[in-house]
């Protein structure tokens, strides 16, 4: 009877498959996990700082609906200076509540009941909901160990039809580490430039890329109008609590976001865009040391899985490795649901990020050392039982 | 790659030198090459344990003296530096801008040890015009690590 109430476009999401490992993990004590898609460093302290600074000086109130203008000029100074990408601090940025609330608006923006979106799979599991609840359609380009789980140019031209409006560009890529390099970027710009194709790039993960430097899709010559960047603090500065990301392009589309944006949420939190202008300010040198780390463990992650006979294809990006569990007989889920319950380790099973995503686990190395030591060691006692069992020898 | 094997081992100089070879991506053999020349050149002096000693049995006194000296012709203040650093009770010595000049860390069994130190050995030498003793009751953070318990994760354990 309630249930009548509830609108045909929720019902058709369908409720996040790993669900269950949440309950199960959250009851069991003693849990080692590489299941977290979120920081282990806490926000630098000088960001914090800045905030309980922000706080006793009052500032509470809302701020402009687009953001502080003082946190749009660093934005715009820093996206010029890392990416060579150029807006308008005036009327080319916006602030958000996380690169989330930027995805759903820049998707709410331009899609008409009946538009397909098309999403490189595995990728993160807010697109496809954010699509259908605005009443298009997600077309997933299904993406595989072959190309890097990169998107090709032929991939996408095989993908797009008269009702292709949005492809969505998540790289550096949760869950699988995959980056989009510039020769990638150019293969399927060629592509897009014979489509009216709108690009929804999300960048969140833009500063954490390994051997070489991100490339934004908008710095590709003839790409820059029809994209919609979107970044935030949550990864890059460790900041993931703050709720701030943002949303750069066209101005024209900027002000449609906006539009959604000012009804709807008024303004990011106040609080947390004084803390970030001093990130963009002076927090750089702790993004190049969280980085360090982080490459660091990459590195002894990806080597601990290779030892144990699982292939596992170098990340360049974020902070997952995902090594395949395809030669153990068992599909992801039974793998991550048997390794909790027999070694209490939660790892998340790659078909979690689409379908494209089985026979695989996505591995966080967002934990200490010490904690991917314990892990590796604990993993790999399980899959020599798996081999031991099923005589894979 | 010496400077990021020292940044690495300062953290935790127990870890083995395969995983060194494996987070830096070289042969075990050029890390344990390059950590065998540093410990010959003394830029690594040593390996040291952190240890909060509140959780032991054993009476440990930390204190901090501020001390005056006469630099000697020729030699400044080497000499005397030495001639402090020299007793088993100074775990520290450096040399200070300011109002003083050496800054000597002495640990003993009790502040009455440290007194005594203070006054019969450091205070009687021929260069010292002045000591100044402070004692150290609390110790909240040294070498980059905080004492207490360690903080707990608070993430959850499956986040997408």
């Amino acid at each position: 009877m309630i249930e009548s109430f509830i609108n045909e476009r929720v019902k058709g999401i369908k409720p996040s498959g790993i669900r269950r490992f949440f309950d199960i993990a959250a009851q069991m004590e003693d849990v080692i996990s590489l299941g977290v898609g979120e920081p282990d460093f806490t926000t630098p302290w000088h960001v914090r700082e800045e905030a309980i600074y922000a706080l006793e000086k009052g500032r509470t109130t809302y701020t402009s609906n687009s953001g502080l203008f003082e946190l749009r000029q660093e934005i715009s100074r820093y996206l010029e200076e890392r990416y060579q990408i150029k807006y308008r601090p005036q009327d080319q940025i916006l602030v958000t509540v996380g690169a989330s609330e930027a995805i759903d608006l820049a998707i709410r923006a331009v899609i008409q009941p009946g538009d397909e979106v098309l999403i490189p799979e595995p990728s993160y599991v807010s697109y496809s909901p954010c699509v259908i609840l605005a009443g298009g359609v997600p077309v997933p380009i299904p993406t595989s160990e072959k190309t890097e789980f990169r998107i090709t140019g032929e991939d996408l031209a095989s993908c797009i039809t008269e009702r292709t409006r949005v492809v969505v560009l998540p790289y550096p890529n949760n869950p699988t580490g995959a980056i989009m390099e510039r020769h990638n970027l150019e293969d399927i710009a060629q592509v897009l430039r014979e489509h009216n194709i709108l690009i929804v790039s999300d960048e969140i993960y833009s500063e954490l890329t390994y051997g070489t430097k991100h490339v934004s899709i908008a710095s590709i010559e003839g790409m820059y109008e029809r994209t919609l960047v979107i970044n935030g603090f949550s990864k890059s500065f460790a900041m993931t609590g703050w709720r701030l990301g943002y949303v750069a392009g066209h101005p024209a589309l900027i002000a449609a976001l906006t539009k959604i944006h000012q009804f709807t949420i008024m303004c990011a939190p106040t609080v947390s865009q004084y803390a970030a202008v001093e990130a963009l300010r002076n927090g750089l040198e702790s993004v190049t040391k969280m980085h360090e780390e982080y490459d660091l463990r990459r590195r002894f992650l990806v080597h601990g899985f290779r030892k144990m006979g699982l292939e596992c294809f170098e990340p360049k990006g974020a902070f997952y490795v995902f090594p395949s569990i395809k030669g153990l007989g068992m599909s992801s889920e039974e793998f991550c649901d048997r390794l909790l319950r027999e070694e209490r380790v939660a790892v998340v099973p790659g078909n979690a990020f689409g379908d494209s995503g089985e026979g695989y686990i996505r591995c966080s190395y967002a934990y200490s050392l010490k904690n991917l030591e314990a892990a590796l060691e604990r993993i790999g006692r399980f899959v020599k039982k798996v081999r031991k069992e099923k005589n894979l020898e | 790659m010496h400077q990021k094997i020292l940044e690495i081992l300062e953290k935790d100089s127990r870890i083995s030198v395969e995983q060194l070879a494996v987070m830096l991506g070289a042969s075990e053999e050029e890390v344990a090459a390059e950590i065998k020349k540093m410990e010959a050149n003394r830029t690594i002096l040593g390996y040291h344990t952190m240890i909060d000693w509140e959780k032991t049995k054993r009476e440990l006194v930390t204190a901090l003296i501020e001390v005056k000296v006469t630099p000697q012709r020729g030699i400044g203040f080497d000499k005397i530096a030495e001639r402090i650093y020299q007793f088993p009770e100074v775990t520290a010595v450096y040399l200070m801008s300011g109002g003083f000049d050496l800054t000597v860390v002495v640990e003993g069994k009790s502040m009455k040890d440290v007194a005594l130190f203070v006054s019969q050995r450091l205070a009687p030498m021929e260069s010292v015009l002045s000591c100044a003793t402070h004692f150290v009751l609390k110790k909240y953070k040294e070498h980059g690590f905080v004492y207490g318990p360690e903080e707990k994760d608070q993430r959850a354990a499956i986040w997408l």
